[in-house]
């Protein structure tokens, strides 16, 4: 079975890696003009690179992200096995969420998600 | 099981399809959106310019190749590989017809019992070529794009993956050709609210997952240029956009699998034709098909949101709506059923 995977892999990594090859191939060879080479800043010389400082939001969305994204997979195995003890899962199931939405009210409340 | 070099060939003639699909995706989305406003679009390039997609093309090939001096130059060059190679992967899990229906093959490349959670993650794995091209540019424009769009993409990862809890409850399994035979809508009309609202949530999700509008920040050509792909030319850039439209046709063909039937036509179809709802490939096609135009109607139709909106809809919205739907259909399999 994943030997399979392992094919399909394969195949795609190769309609990849030619696409990348073609383009190294074709078309022209000329040297570009250095503007051509610099960083695209609307037209204008670029003032620095872009190794910058940038939004904490979006290290605080990556870091939200990895804990409820693994609370959510904690639910699959749940799930699967939901059928075969319906009533008791789901009371186990409300006890994560609940466990789960002191962290997510917590997070809302301290102003995680507003962008501005 | 087929032989491992039939699976490679089928792997390769899926991924010849896929970019195939894509080239047309644009050809439609091009005729669709100009019938949408009173234009004609193209139709010049062979009939009804059905050739335009092979023209932009061979435009793209024999484009120039540009690497900006101050680029990551690896990364740079790997990260549309990435992009593209797990855009076509994601594809391979999906069942499109019963087992030896294709000339005695099985119409799919692999049949994972972990289907479900392949194809979420390595739809996933295509963030990476998002973010790593955009930080690899070097560029301001670039590295803001990419923060936008993975922050987005990652973001409405979770209703997605909240929603598909309702099918993986009254499926009791994670493999997508088990899930087809099933057809969670069989089961019991009372699981159809939660249903209903698992199939809205998982359709949005997964409209901000491929950046189709109303979701589509990371072409905010007026904020950011072109986004990640700000600094890539030639077939690179063409291979970022093949990633996105063949995200398009994998997220359309999981809809399907998990919400629509799968590869199952209407059953009444049997009654024209006996056996006819087994074809394979013909009702896959034929849901994907229909998915993508209302993806290209959404086009036409909406405006895109502001990005805080966006991510407050994605974490709050969106968030509480798929985890209410999966128990809603907890409680009715745990206290009705």
């Amino acid at each position: 079975m994943y030997t399979a995977l392992f094919m399909l892999f394969l195949a795609a990594g190769f309609i990849g890696v030619a696409a990348l090859a073609i383009t190294f191939v074709t078309g022209p060879k000329k040297t570009p003009q250095t503007a051509t080479l610099e960083a695209y800043e609307a037209g204008i010389p670029a003032a620095g690179d872009a190794r910058e400082r940038f939004p904490i939001h979006f290290y605080l969305v990556a870091m939200l992200f990895i804990i409820f994204d693994l609370e959510t997979a904690f639910f699959y195995p749940l799930a699967i096995r939901f059928q075969e003890a319906p009533q008791y899962l789901f009371w186990n199931a409300l006890v994560f969420v609940a466990i789960l939405g002191v962290g997510y009210v917590y997070v809302l409340r301290r102003g995680v998600l507003d962008w501005r | 099981m087929d032989p491992y070099w039939v699976i490679f060939l089928k792997a390769l003639v899926m991924s010849v399809l896929l970019l195939g699909g894509f080239a047309y995706l644009t050809w439609l989305q091009r005729r669709l959106l100009a019938r949408f406003q009173h234009r004609i679009g193209p139709n010049r390039t062979g009939w009804e310019g059905l050739l335009q997609p092979i023209a932009d093309a061979i435009k793209m090939i024999f484009k120039q190749d540009v690497t900006p001096t101050h680029a990551d130059k690896v990364v740079f060059i790997l990260a549309p590989g990435i992009s593209v190679v797990f855009a076509l992967v994601a594809f391979g899990a999906i069942p499109a017809g019963p087992a030896n229906s294709l000339f005695g093959m099985d119409p799919w490349i692999v049949d994972l019992d972990i289907g479900l959670l392949y194809v979420l993650a390595t739809t996933s794995i295509g963030v990476y070529g998002i973010f790593l091209g955009g930080w690899a540019a070097n560029s301001k424009y670039s590295l803001l794009g990419s923060l936008r769009s993975s922050a987005q993409i990652i973001s409405y990862e979770l209703g997605l993956g909240l929603s598909v809890l309702s099918v993986i409850m009254i499926a009791g399994t994670l493999n997508l050709r088990e899930i087809v035979e099933i057809n969670v809508w069989s089961v019991s009309p009372l699981l159809w609210p939660g249903l209903l609202v698992a199939l809205f949530a998982f359709w949005i999700s997964a409209t901000a997952e491929v950046s189709n509008v109303p979701f589509d920040l990371p072409e905010a050509e007026q904020e950011l240029v072109a986004g990640y792909i700000t600094e890539y030319s030639s077939l690179k850039f063409a291979l970022f956009f093949m990633a996105e439209y063949v995200g398009m046709i994998t997220a359309s063909a999981f809809i399907s699998t998990l919400f629509l039937g799968g590869w199952k036509g209407p059953g009444f179809v049997d009654a024209l034709v006996p056996g006819m709802s087994e074809w394979p490939f013909v009702w896959l096609f034929l849901k994907i098909f229909v998915l993508l135009t209302i993806f290209i109607w959404l086009q036409a139709s909406l405006m895109r949101f502001r990005y805080d909106q966006l991510m407050r809809f994605g974490w709050v919205w969106l968030f509480e709506i798929a985890l209410g739907a999966a128990l809603l259909t907890g409680a009715v399999i745990a206290f009705v059923l």
